[in-house]
């Protein structure tokens, strides 16, 4: 089977920085990949790139399979089986469902479908007695569980999460936390790319972890080698809690 | 006498919003789509691009009269359509103020829409014209207003509405013009009841714009 994310020498620089510098990376199918590293060292820039929002400078990118320019029709349809969620909660300026329905409708799906849809993940969210409020009048929290339920409605085959539960209470991460999982466990075939701060969370959700430094990997294992024997003496500082940077 | 001039306010009144309201469509059809891919799409020139339609908002009527003069005259390169003083004509050279107000306005909004929002308009799938589509409606409040900006516009010009509308009473005259004739003949009282009556259209018509502007409308 072929690798969701593949990642051969991928370079991306913006001016003077170089933000992955000759980065491989390889996520199979079943996979959670939990992406860790100081700041600035290229974790966000590589969702971008695989999420095909940017275009790498150099290198070899396969995403489900298949390469394209970002700003090409090919990217558009990749990107159709790609989910992406960010730090900061994204809500469209519209009602709590027409949120939810707005992947579905771009997709073209039949009124009835995403209507069923739509009140399935009301249902799981609790917010069906939001359903027609502005989106944007909710809590933080609120507004990622909607953008996260946003970005799995439609069934992606790959998930990208960037730092998503960042400053969120305990009872939401362990929500969300708990979503990813049920996102995974639907479909075998499916994979998540986590970046992430917070190594208890790596821990609690990773297959497998990386450590970014400088724009690319400095060691990718399984979980349990990242944390109690990792290769590299910045990872083993990095897990230690040791302030490297 | 009284009914006479009621119907003849009346009559100037539902011109003038026929006018301005026509212009006001036709340079939003024309401005926000416009403004919607000038202001989202990078390409060489933009910066100044942006400026001369900046700079437009100041657009003289008198010359888009005289555009519409020159283009629609007898001896003009259109003047086979014979629309000269007429209200056609008048929609043509309002609508050349409007199409810098839209597009202008079209490009702030648009601009001013966070990125993270149109990133994850794009992340979501949206091809390209549903994202532009999708970005106009984060857009709306700004897009509304370029409309009721244009429209303000319109309804205020007496310039290029005298110019290639002729002021002929019962065919182009509007309210701009029909105060400038009755301010000219000294029938002060008849201008100022006029004036109210062009404050009290132009109100209604921003409040529907500011519903509008509020509504979920999509």
């Amino acid at each position: 089977m072929t690798a969701p994310v593949s990642l051969k020498k991928v370079t991306k620089r913006f001016g003077d920085v170089t933000a992955l510098d000759a980065t491989d990376l390889e996520v199979n199918a079943g996979e959670v990949f939990g992406i860790v590293g100081p700041s600035g060292a290229g974790k966000s820039t590589l969702l971008r790139v695989i999420d095909l929002l940017e275009a790498a400078d150099e290198g070899g990118i396969s995403v489900l399979g298949k390469s394209a320019d970002p700003a090409s029709k090919e990217a558009d349809q990749i990107r159709l089986q790609i989910g992406m969620v960010h730090q900061k909660p994204v809500v469209l300026n519209r009602s709590v469902a027409n949120n939810l329905a707005y992947p579905l409708m771009i997709r073209g799906w039949d009124q009835a479908r995403i209507q069923t849809s739509v009140d399935r993940e009301l249902k799981r969210l609790g917010l069906e007695d939001r359903r027609g409020k502005n989106a944007r009048t909710l809590s933080g929290g609120e507004m990622q569980r909607i953008s996260f339920s946003r970005t799995t409605i439609f069934s992606p085959k790959l998930l990208l999460l960037d730092e998503f539960a960042a400053n969120l209470d305990p009872a939401n991460v362990a929500l969300l936390e708990g979503m990813v999982r049920e996102y995974m466990d639907e479909d075998p075939s499916r994979a998540t790319i986590l970046v992430t701060h917070n190594l208890f969370q790596a821990k609690r959700m990773c297959d497998k972890v990386g450590l970014m430094w400088g724009g690319r990997f400095v060691e990718t294992t399984d979980m349990e080698k990242f944390f109690q024997a990792p290769d590299d003496e910045r990872t083993a500082a990095f897990v230690k809690g040791d302030l490297v940077y | 006498m009284v009914l006479d001039i009621s119907y003849s306010v009346i009559q100037v009144t539902l011109l003038s919003l026929y006018v301005s309201g026509c212009a006001t469509f036709l340079g939003s059809a024309i401005g926000i789509p416009l403004g919607a891919l000038i202001g989202l799409r990078e390409f060489g020139g933009k910066g100044l691009l942006k400026t001369v339609t900046y700079t437009l908002y100041g657009f003289p009527p008198v010359i888009s009269g005289l555009v519409i003069y020159y283009l629609f005259s007898r001896a003009g390169p259109l003047g086979s359509f014979g629309i000269l003083f007429t209200p056609t004509a008048m929609i043509l050279a309002e609508t050349l103020l409007v199409i810098p107000l839209t597009t202008g306005i079209t490009i702030s909004s648009v601009t001013e829409v966070d990125r993270s929002i149109k990133d994850t308009i794009i992340s979501l799938g949206a091809n390209r014209r549903q994202s532009v589509l999708t970005v106009l409606r984060e857009a709306w409040v700004g897009v509304v207003m370029a409309a009721m900006i244009g429209f303000g516009r319109c309804i205020a010009e007496v310039g290029a509405a005298y110019m290639v509308g002729g002021n002929i009473q019962g065919e182009t005259q509007v309210l701009t013009t029909a105060i400038m004739m009755e301010t000219r003949l000294g029938r002060f009282d008849y201008a100022v009841g006029l004036g109210v009556v062009l404050l009290g259209v132009a109100m209604a018509v921003f409040l529907f714009l500011r519903y509008l502007q509020e509504k979920e409308v999509l």
